[in-house]
């Protein structure tokens, strides 16, 4: 009942060593990952139904705010398509982000930045894709943020993904950026990411046709999971 | 011609703001955090907890990480179909102490239509500010050797690095711990 997936393309990820990224120094394993086939505990995995979601999951403009109120800033529409390798859509699939808000503050216990918290504002969002693998939510544009990786280090405006696909060697975390942004080049995160093929992945293009006139700019972000090579298997997953 | 895979970016520092709100003050967004129950009343099988901390290579505790897991339920079914046993969960690691702890139920043995016996095993996945791709670890037990001797992923891990796949059972808790360096070094997959 489950599809074996491809190994993962390991030169196309970051590394786990990132020695500009410098808290990647002591945490990245030293060992060579051990490669193997997959198995049915990773090819298998949690559902997350549509009941798990509340009305307002997929609003951060509200889903924090004081009863009538909304979040400051740039009003956004972030929307995509979670795909396979194969192109194919992927249903079902939790989707869960989190940001800075548009001073570029986390509402963290953690958080040292001396931005001020908006009141309203939360962070933390979630959805699950549709048949046709789609999902979209409201937010405001995240600003970009110091950290003390080094001197004048700043982190280009981005929002955290988190992806549970069917299979729990699926399972990715990324980050989303803007289009345009010129601390894309300069962030040792990103940077991290051998190709700039693949860094592009990772940037959302403003999608003008469905933004909506007088309220928000939309972005499009489309991410691809892990798996859907052809397999000889592949025939008895039809239909799923 | 196959699609590449989104590549990865680090959960970083402020991760349960996405997966755990409510465990970092963000209460009234989601009645609750998801991953924190796995097991309804009547779970069938063993039950047991499953603990441990996770240490950088200067032995330092990570205190901003995020584990979950995954597993069989008693009977060896994956995904589970203990109506009462979810198979899944989610912790983050205490903010003081760094322990993330699982309450589950034992494993029970996945047979495979290959007919392959996977020994009980629960797949950790581990993500954090420094860690550029989740980590993918397993927990073996200890009192299946025999088991664990046959199991295709198990097996294949050198003799000298088996030992640190295996949970130790200690006041009454599993405890697992994960070195991400040093000698230590905990076994991580690519599978
Ligand atoms: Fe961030």
């Amino acid at each position: 009942m489950s599809a074996a997936l491809p190994p993962r393309d390991r030169d196309w990820h970051p590394p786990a060593l990132a020695p500009d990224y410098k808290s990647s120094r002591l945490r990245a394993p030293t060992q060579k990952l051990l490669r193997l086939p997959s198995t049915i505990s990773e090819e298998t995995g949690p559902v997350f139904g549509h009941d798990t979601l509340g009305p307002l999951d997929a609003d951060l403009i509200t889903n924090f705010a004081a009863s009538g109120e909304m979040a400051l800033g740039p009003r956004r529409c972030i929307r995509g398509t979670v795909r396979d390798q194969n192109g194919r859509p992927v249903a079902g699939v939790l989707v869960e982000v989190w940001q800075a808000n548009a001073a570029g503050r986390y509402r963290h216990v953690n958080e040292g930045y001396l931005a001020p918290l908006d009141p309203n504002f939360g962070g933390c969002g979630r959805m699950i894709t549709d048949a046709e693998g789609a999902y979209q939510f409201m937010t405001v544009q995240p600003a970009a943020y110091p950290w003390p990786n080094a001197p004048n280090a700043w982190r280009p405006a981005h929002i955290h993904f988190s992806l549970s696909g069917p299979a729990f060697g699926q399972r990715l975390i990324t980050q989303m950026y803007f289009e345009g942004d010129p601390l894309i080049p300069l962030c040792p995160i990103v940077q991290a990411i051998p190709s700039g093929k693949a860094v592009e992945q990772l940037v959302a293009r403003l999608d003008m046709p469905h933004s909506e006139s007088m309220d928000y700019l939309t972005y499009r972000f489309d991410i691809t999971l892990r798996g859907g090579v052809q397999t000889p298997f592949e025939n008895k997953m039809e239909g799923m | 011609m196959a699609d590449a895979e989104s590549p990865s970016q680090t959960a970083g520092p402020y991760v349960h703001i996405g997966l755990t709100p409510n465990f970092t003050g963000i209460t009234g967004v989601y009645p609750e955090d998801l991953g924190a129950v796995m097991c309804g009343d009547a779970a069938l099988g063993e039950r047991i907890t499953l603990e441990g901390q996770i240490f950088d290579g200067a032995g330092d505790v990570l205190r901003d990480a995020v584990v979950e897991i995954w597993q069989a339920d008693a009977a060896g079914n994956l995904p589970p179909s203990d109506p009462d046993f979810r198979g899944w969960g989610r912790c983050a690691s205490d903010l003081k102490t760094g322990i993330f702890r699982f309450d589950t139920v034992r494993p029970g043995v996945a047979t495979t239509a290959d007919g392959d016996n996977h020994a009980p095993h629960i797949i950790l996945w581990i993500v954090a500010r420094g860690i550029n791709i989740g980590l993918q670890t397993r927990c073996y037990f200890p009192d299946a050797a025999q088991a664990n001797a046959t199991d295709p992923v198990f097996s294949a891990v050198p003799p000298d690095r088996q030992p640190r796949l295996l949970a130790r059972h200690q006041d009454g808790v599993w405890r697992f711990d994960i070195h991400l360096q040093g000698p230590e070094e905990t076994p991580f997959f690519d599978l």
